[in-house]
């Protein structure tokens, strides 16, 4: 299936958390291909797309992080004015509810990653109106 | 199973006939040799005579932590030095410790009360038992010791801490009762799983026997279910014998506190009158079996109840309740009265939550509860972690009626303790 594993860290808000956490990343060779940042009041979570996820988990779970995998639906948009309305659109006809989302553009090609409740429903709505959904090794690929 | 079953099971009557005698007989012995008693009676005008019913112990003198203090070393000692044993010094944080004397006698008592909890639980001498708590000026470990060797167990007197060892001890010699203080039950759960031991198949855990600091029912089943093990709960304290005064039976529904050798009272704390069985208020007992050092009316600002009505094992001796604080650890917070046991009992009840917890007073009264996460606990996602944590605020505001700050943590973010942990930090500048 089409979905996107990104790897959260819980992170407190504390200075130089962002620097350990890339830290054990760029010792591990693992390349990050994208990240976000959520935090309340008192905590964080960091989410990073990188190209060895798997790795990643391992790395940082043996230094003593609490980390997670979480599955995102990366959906791609059209690199044009009223690409992002389009899609918007849909997710709201649809009645998906997005929790958090993000976006970016590579190589003219843009992406927004979207993290709902169920996944696997919102996958299907989302391909039977058309959208692509990029896999994993396709939005390593960008 | 009973260990002494005709006291044990003593009709209420002969029991109450057997305290007053009792009573009488510590009455006029602490008068006549405890110059402090001599006064305390004297002040309050009552004479060992006048004690003629086991009401009358109401009239008799509180005896208080201050007075074993100003005592200290062998104020209240109310035999020949001689006759002593045996000396056991109870914890002082602030300033002098307490010094509490053993007769042969009294050494002798306390392992007969301690074989009678074991027997109890369902303990015999096929069982092995690993000593978990700290040898040494502590009562704690040196009484279960004597009662656990007075039964026939194998007992291995391993002392707190260095979980490696005690994980070679349990496995080498099947191990099947443990003595602990809860946190360290806690924390040895948590280093048989990184062991990647599972304590139901590669251990012969059956009990343990859970006391020296108040902990919550939710931690009881939390300890229970990590080491897959009946937890029954221990009660005592230094000034009456140390543990083995009051002990769950194998229904673990209240701990019978022997009455033959203890009075029990439950008084307000704040104005030390009497409380009817059911209401929660300060414990306060009387030794009737103690020679070197008895104490009348001891008040041991812990919190509990007598639970009422009659136990299905058959006991007569009535059931304290676990206690739920110490008047002395009560927090006021706000102009509110918080026990540390009260959030501790909200943590536990939530799945998500790990086992160590802080509470943080800083500056006027502001009150943070720093709380781990459960290792499982953590999905990734920012709003449920904000949604538990305004979860935990809600519950702890209708438990303790104010609201305090939630902080929730990685795993492993707390200092872990392998002996009694400090849960309360206050930094207020009141």
């Amino acid at each position: 299936m089409s979905a996107v594993n990104l790897i959260a860290v819980f992170a407190e808000n504390q200075l130089g958390q962002m620097a350990r956490i890339t830290q054990v990343l760029a010792d591990a060779d693992i390349n990050i291909r994208w990240v976000t940042i959520a935090t309340n009041e008192s905590l964080g979570v960091i989410k990073f797309l990188v190209d060895k996820c798997d790795l990643a988990h391992q790395r940082l779970h043996e230094k003593g992080w609490t980390v997670s995998l979480v599955e995102v639906l990366a959906i791609e948009v059209e690199d044009r004015p009223g690409g992002l309305h389009a899609v918007a659109d849909c997710l709201a006809r649809n009645r998906i509810n997005v929790e958090n989302s993000s976006g970016f553009v590579s190589h003219n090609r843009a992406v927004l990653l979207i993290e709902v409740q169920d996944v696997p429903g919102a996958q299907q709505i989302l391909a039977n109106q058309g959208l692509h959904l990029l896999s994993q090794e396709e939005i390593l690929k960008l | 199973m009973f260990w002494d079953q005709k006291t044990e099971t003593i009709e209420r009557a002969a029991l109450e006939a057997l305290q007053l005698k009792r009573l009488q007989a510590t009455v006029r012995r602490v008068a006549r040799k405890v110059p402090l008693y001599r006064q305390k009676l004297a002040g309050g005008g009552v004479k060992p005579r006048d004690v003629q019913s086991l009401a009358d112990v109401r009239r008799l003198p509180f005896t208080t932590n201050a007075d074993l203090r100003d005592a200290y070393p062998a104020g209240l000692l109310a035999v020949a030095p001689e006759e002593v044993l045996r000396l056991h010094t109870s914890s002082g944080t602030t300033g002098k410790p307490k010094a509490l004397f053993f007769s042969r006698r009294d050494v002798a008592n306390a392992a007969e009360l301690m074989a009678r909890c074991l027997v109890m639980t369902g303990v015999t001498r096929r069982d092995v038992l690993q000593n978990m708590m700290t040898y040494g000026l502590f009562t704690g470990a040196l009484v279960m010791h004597y009662g656990a060797e007075k039964v026939g167990c194998l007992v291995i007197p391993a002392g707190p801490g260095n979980s490696e060892k005690q994980l070679l001890l349990m496995q080498d010699f099947r191990t099947t009762v443990i003595h602990v203080t809860p946190s360290y039950a806690l924390y040895l759960a948590d280093f048989l799983q990184k062991k990647g031991v599972d304590p139901r198949r590669d251990l012969a855990l059956r009990k343990a026997f859970v006391g020296a600091e108040p902990y919550t029912e939710e931690t009881r089943r939390k300890i229970e279910q990590a080491l897959g093990i009946d937890v029954y709960n221990s009660y005592g304290l230094s000034e009456m014998n140390g543990p083995g005064i009051a002990f769950d039976c194998e229904h673990k529904c209240g701990m019978h506190l022997w009455e033959d050798n203890f009075l029990v009272e439950i008084v307000d704390p704040r104005t030390g009158e009497p409380l009817p069985d059911g209401q929660t208020g300060e414990l306060v007992l009387t030794a009737l079996c103690r020679e070197a050092m008895p104490l009348l009316r001891y008040r041991t600002r812990d919190i509990t109840s007598i639970i009422p009505g009659p136990c299905p094992c058959g006991r007569t001796h009535r059931r304290l309740h676990r206690i739920t604080g110490r008047s002395d650890d009560m927090l006021i917070v706000r102009g509110v009265n918080i026990y540390p046991q009260q959030i501790e009992r909200v943590l536990m009840s939530l799945p998500s939550v790990g086992r160590n917890y802080q509470i943080v007073l800083d500056g006027l009264d502001e009150m943070t509860i720093n709380v781990e996460l459960a290792a499982d606990g953590f999905d990734g996602h920012v709003e449920h972690m904000t949604r538990l944590q305004s979860e935990i605020v809600d519950r702890l505001r209708a438990e303790i009626l104010t609201k305090p700050k939630v902080h929730l943590m990685p795993p492993g973010t707390l200092p872990v303790s392998e002996g009694k942990a400090k849960r309360v930090i206050d930094n207020r500048s009141l």
